[in-house]
């Protein structure tokens, strides 16, 4: 069954063209990859596909309806969770808030149902903590519920943010370089993780990560960007020895 | 979720029963100047928590509260005003019908305050959440002037600029606190649920906040209605208590001391915004001797007037230097944290 299709995505921005006629298929279940060099208009799919932008040309379909020009939070509502390149967690509020929250826009309470704490709002507020516990469980950070998200280091911030994602009920995941700045230990074990949630949780991934070696052993397919346009797509075996892939990531060691 | 949950809430009660006994103290024993000054404590309790729900909870930064003082104000005292008493005040236009027919008891003209001033906040919301940031505190700065103009202009419904006169003085302690307590009582459980959660989310950052299903601009409609719902009724028993009622009442300066408050409590924080009220409340009027000639023994000081304003900013400046967050920052007081303090245990978490 296919989850999700993009079709001739267009992005610009005033004369740039961020994105140019960008085509996705994926199958429910599935793992994709997205790469490429810096400034390839990764993030900017990612954007459009969670209703941060609208595509200047094209659609989206998620389970067949369209999803482009939705905002995000409709779109989040309809199944698709997201991770930020730069994390992006509410700091002043803890951990097990943090994962809360993303029950918030599934509960029936009204808002004054909420705040006279009525039967419904008290079983859902139950509903709330212990759902944020188990998946502060899954990833690893039931011990630091109670403190603020971010005294915590690097990697369990990544982690937490993964687990407020989850919180939304997601069919479709769409991590943004969910292994930047861990190191190899780490990198390990998040691969571990997200295969792990993608049985559990009956998840499709979509991700997007500069560390090949995660990125070659965790996808299924593969897809690769460079200015904005697709240059190859395929298994991981096939883009490692695709000649316009090895140039285009040579080309941004020399640029480098 | 909290072991300490039936110490705690057996503290508020204890301690809503204490703040009872006082008023009743107050009220039998207290000067008729200290009761003011304990009504318009609580009035602006009120005022200052509904204010800093939307500024400081939900991090929107805007400027309306003296629009929204000044609507449940001409509501609730159009309401409780008798058809005679509205024959005798509106001299140059009559008042419109049926408001000139209608008189209804004080907690039924509060309560319509409340919905009417929520009403307009509703409608305002709209075009003000499309605006974000110092367009959204200049949108809402030009409404309070609007509200003004429009008090001003109506006269067969406002009185105009002679304003509304003769208004009973049903605002007591009892009121004034009563509603105070509720307010706070209702505003804090709002602010502890899941939509709570979801405000201060919004604050903290709006995008992420969209991605985990949040609708910001329902989420800020809702805390800027409940805080206009509030802020009408303190301005209803604002009504009953001072008994006059103008559009010059209604000028920025309320919201501006307003802001101060919260400010100074700590945007965010709703014991804060309590502690800070009170505080600016009564020190300016304990502060007010400044004004007054002083001897101080070997010389005499002349009475400066304005003296007590400025005395007054500079103990703000140094809040604002030495505490940049506010008193309290976003931190709340609680049971926990002052038997915490204390050292008298309470079962940990
Ligand atoms: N909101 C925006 N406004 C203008 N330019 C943008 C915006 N977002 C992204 N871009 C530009 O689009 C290009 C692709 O960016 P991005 O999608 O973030 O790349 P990647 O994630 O692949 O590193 C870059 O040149 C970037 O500067
Ligand atoms: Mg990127």
């Amino acid at each position: 069954m296919i989850l999700l299709t993009a079709e001739a995505l267009t992005m610009r921005f005033g004369g740039l063209v961020a994105v140019n006629d960008f085509n996705l298929h994926i199958e429910k279940g599935e793992i994709v990859g997205l790469i490429g060099p810096n400034g390839a208009g990764k993030t900017t799919v990612f954007n459009m596909i969670a209703g941060y932008y609208t595509p200047s040309e094209g659609v989206i379909r998620f389970r067949d309806s369209v999803i482009s020009g939705l905002k995000a939070n409709r779109i989040t509502k309809a199944g698709i969770a997201r991770t930020f390149q730069n994390i992006r967690l509410f700091s002043e509020l803890s951990v097990i808030e943090n994962v809360m929250i993303g029950y918030h826009c599934r509960i029936r309470s009204s808002f004054f149902g909420a705040t006279l704490r009525l039967p419904l709002y008290r079983r859902e507020e139950k509903m709330m903590v212990d759902g944020a516990m188990k998946l502060l469980r899954e990833v690893g950070l039931e011990e630091v519920a109670r403190e603020r998200s971010t005294s915590l280091p690097y990697g369990k911030q990544r982690r937490l943010e993964l687990a407020r994602a989850l919180a939304t009920g997601p069919q479709l995941l769409l991590l943004d370089e969910p292994a930047a700045g861990m190191n190899p230990n780490e990198t390990q074990e998040l691969l571990e993780l997200i295969l792990r949630l993608r049985t559990d949780y009956d998840l499709t991934v979509l991700l997007i990560e500069h560390d090949m070696k995660f990125v070659m052993e965790i996808c299924e397919r593969i897809k690769v960007l460079d200015y904005g346009t697709t240059i190859a797509e395929g298994t991981p075996h096939e883009i490692q020895n695709n000649p316009r892939v090895i140039e285009a990531y040579l080309g941004e060691v020399q640029r480098a | 979720m909290d072991p300490n949950h039936r110490r705690n809430q057996l503290l508020s009660i204890g301690g809503t029963a204490l703040l009872a006994a006082l008023l009743y103290a107050a009220n039998s024993a207290g000067s008729d100047y200290t009761i003011r000054i304990l009504n318009n404590c609580a009035i602006f309790i009120i005022l200052a928590v509904s204010y800093n729900l939307i500024n400081g909870v939900t991090g929107q930064f805007s400027l309306e509260p003296n629009a929204f003082v000044a609507i449940g104000a001409y509501t609730s005292a159009l309401l409780t005003l008798t058809p005679m008493e509205k024959e005798i005040s509106f001299i140059i236009e009559p008042c419109i019908w049926p408001l000139s027919v209608i008189s209804v008891p004080f907690a039924v003209s509060l309560l319509a305050a409340g919905i009417v001033t929520a009403f307009f906040g509703f409608l305002m919301g709209f075009p003000v959440f499309r605006v974000r940031g110092d367009y959204l505190a200049i949108v809402t700065l030009g409404f309070g002037e609007v509200v003004r103009v429009i008090a001003n202009n109506t006269q067969s419904i406002t009185n105009g600029p002679l304003g509304l006169k003769g208004i009973a003085d049903h605002t007591n302690l009892w009121w004034s606190w009563g509603l105070a307590v509720l307010t706070v009582f209702l505003i804090a459980r709002m602010v502890r649920s899941s939509y709570g959660m979801a405000m201060k989310a919004i604050k903290y950052d709006e995008a992420a906040a969209e991605a985990v299903g949040i609708n910001a601009f329902w989420h800020k409609m809702l805390a800027f209605t409940t805080s206009a719902f509030f802020e009408g009724i303190g301005g209803g028993l604002l009504a009953h208590l001072i008994t006059t009622i103008s559009p010059t009442l209604f000028t920025f300066f309320l919201t501006f001391n307003l802001l101060i408050i919260i400010v100074a409590g700590g945007l965010g924080s709703i014991t804060g915004s309590i502690l800070a009220a009170i505080l600016v409340t009564w020190g300016g009027e304990a502060l007010r001797f400044l004004d007054e000639p002083m001897d101080l023994g070997l010389f005499e000081i002349p009475g400066i007037p304005g003296m007590r304003m400025v005395i007054f900013s500079l103990i703000l400046i140094f809040i604002m230097i030495f505490a940049r967050h506010g008193i309290l920052g976003t931190r709340e007081f609680s049971w926990n944290w002052l038997s915490g303090k204390l050292g008298i245990g309470g079962r940990p978490r």
